[in-house]
């Protein structure tokens, strides 16, 4: 071997070792979780980090104990029905703001990112009134209908997936006769799936993620707890030990990583494409 | 119907349902924020004129100093800490040429880890007594710290856990150093520069608006900080009563977590003080909004770099 091939040899050692240490520490929390979920409640006390028998009925035993089922179900309508709401008003305000001119548009588009720029703290208080007069705290409604509006972070994400499609697609169309709303949806759609995918992802996890949310407008009511508002409460509420709650996390962690799994492309070529998580 | 008027029909059945959103979900609340910042508010009687009395308030509270203490402490150390994470694996990832795409996942993923069940798993991995980290680290004959049961050390311990989500920030960053042109690299070789030169003359400024991004995107977050530094109070502390809303633990250890949104919840929604919460709420408008002019004022540098 070359004295520069020796070289090289090293450096790419040197650095799939440092990348290897590097994914061991970003993987070991999770091994970890996983690990004491599976374990007895005698040995989640020690500090022996391998099961000495193990107890895959912790997972049965989660559901026995505590309301997870009703957790898990409020944590799915929240994110499907907010996702889904979000697309149905997000996708045309995006096509707006990038495929239609009109006085006003730059400003608009500048209260958009303010908006997505605002700490949820701010105008809490003020929201919380106008729901709880409208009777509907203690729910997740709060936090679902205002998704018939579309979602900041959304719009800003779309519109920047839909002004790098060339203008000459839509004016294509526009001269083939369609109208606005044909061309939003059998040209611009078609081509924009994979941002429309992306913007779908973030907004399920965010939903599915939100912890200040759901704490605000339903602690008060435990039949509309989610997942996150369940697993920060479990031990002192149900006074399960750390092996039954560890499988829940594990439980609320799976979805999310199958899910990322399926649609890894759209969701990275989202992140650089706004450069911000939702 | 004229064309005009149809077109703008057309813009407005559009637009209409995101900007309906702005004024109900944003403009109004803001200016009823500033209202209800006048008045005493609770639940059951109508806002009641005080004046300025919630404002004067605010500068006699010593728990706003200490939150907001806390909070610019966060901003300070948990943003760079980030960005130079997410720049060196970042780098690390662009350099490595077989498995790069399996390395990214597995650097990605935690990023994804819902808020809650981050925090949940670093609470037990950093137990004092029988955590594994304290466990190995008594292996090697060093005494570990009580991380989350530590004054000293909670905070610390929540930087450790911001680390392990640098995932989101580190993919921006890897697209960002494909874009610096490969030829400002010879060249800069050309002339003698070694690594260190090449990054700080090269890489630097080629990737500083999205560092500029990162930081700004980074400090907004940081202002909201709230739902690790409770779920890690509230847990750590053990048995102590808590529910999901009615927890006592917030800021355990001996209010060293204690960040400015979670007394903005505290005075509103345990003490019911909803008047002087929209103080508090204001002020975070007011930093949150300075904050966010930066950003704009350099938007179409960040517009370009994000095309």
């Amino acid at each position: 071997m070359t004295a520069h091939g020796r070289t090289r040899a090293l450096i790419f050692v040197a650095e799939h070792s440092l990348a290897i240490a590097l994914s061991a520490m970003f993987l070991a929390p999770i091994v970890f979780l996983l690990l004491t979920s599976f374990m007895s409640n005698e040995q989640q006390l020690t500090a022996d980090p391998w099961p000495r028998t193990w107890h895959p009925e912790n997972y049965l035993d989660v559901f026995a104990r505590t309301p997870m089922l009703s957790y898990t179900l409020n944590t799915v309508i929240y994110a499907v029905a907010a996702t889904g709401l979000m697309l149905l008003a997000s996708v045309p305000a995006a096509y707006a703001l990038s495929k239609l001119k009109w006085r006003g548009r730059n400003a608009i588009f500048i209260a958009i990112i303010c908006v997505m720029m605002l700490p949820p703290q701010v105008v809490t208080v003020p929201l919380y009134l106008m729901w709880a007069s409208a009777g509907l705290t203690g729910s997740l409604w709060p936090l679902i209908l205002p998704m018939l509006a579309g979602d900041a972070f959304s719009i800003f994400l779309l519109r920047q997936f839909l002004v790098t499609i060339p203008d000459d697609y839509v004016d294509a169309a526009r001269v083939d006769g369609c109208g606005e709303w044909r061309t939003l949806l059998r040209v611009v759609v078609p081509i924009a799936r994979p941002g429309i995918a992306a913007a779908a992802m973030f907004q399920f996890f965010y939903c599915w993620n939100d912890y200040y949310g759901p704490l605000l407008y339903t602690s008060e009511n435990e039949k509309a707890w989610t997942l996150s508002l369940g697993l920060a409460s479990f031990r002192s509420l149900h006074h399960v030990d750390w092996n039954l709650a560890t499988a829940a996390t594990m439980l609320t962690l799976i979805p999310v990583v199958v899910l990322f799994f399926f649609a890894q492309k759209a969701f990275v070529r989202g992140v650089t494409l706004t450069g911000v998580k939702g | 119907m004229s064309t005009v008027l149809r077109r703008r029909l057309t813009v407005l059945a559009f637009i209409g349902p995101a900007l309906a959103g702005l004024v109900v979900f944003f403009v109004y609340p803001l200016l009823a924020a500033v209202y209800f910042s006048l008045h005493r508010v609770d639940l059951i009687n109508p806002p009641e004129w005080v004046g300025l009395a919630n404002w004067r308030f605010l500068f006699h509270d010593l728990n706003v100093r200490h939150a907001a203490g806390n909070t610019l402490w966060f901003v300070v150390v948990m943003v760079p800490a980030r960005i130079v994470g997410a720049i060196a694996t970042a780098m690390l990832l662009n350099r490595v040429k077989r498995g790069r795409t399996a390395y990214r996942t597995l650097f990605y993923l935690p990023a994804l880890a819902p808020p809650v069940v981050a925090t949940l798993a670093f609470v037990s991995l950093l137990k004092p007594g029988t955590g594994p980290v304290n466990t190995l680290l008594a292996k090697v004959g060093i005494e570990g710290p009580l991380w989350f049961n530590s004054p000293d050390w909670a905070k610390p311990a929540l930087v450790l856990l911001a680390l392990w989500g640098i995932g989101d920030l580190m993919i921006i960053f890897v697209a960002a150093l494909l874009d610096v042109p490969v030829e400002l690299y010879e060249a800069a070789s050309l002339d003698g520069a070694g690594a260190w030169q090449r990054f700080r003359n090269v890489t630097l400024p080629s990737i500083s608006p999205v560092v500029l991004f990162a930081a700004v995107t980074g400090v907004i977050a940081t202002l909201q900080y709230f739902t690790q530094a409770a779920v890690a109070a509230s847990v750590a502390s053990g048995d102590a009563v808590t529910g999901g809303g009615i927890s006592g633990t917030f800021g355990y250890p001996e209010g060293s977590t204690f960040t400015y949104p979670l007394w903005l919840y505290t005075v509103g929604f345990r003490n019911g003080l909803l008047g002087y919460s929209s103080v508090l709420a204001v002020v975070l408008f007011v930093v949150a909004i300075a904050v966010t002019l930066v950003l704009l004022r350099r938007f179409q540098a960040f517009a370009g770099s994000v095309r």
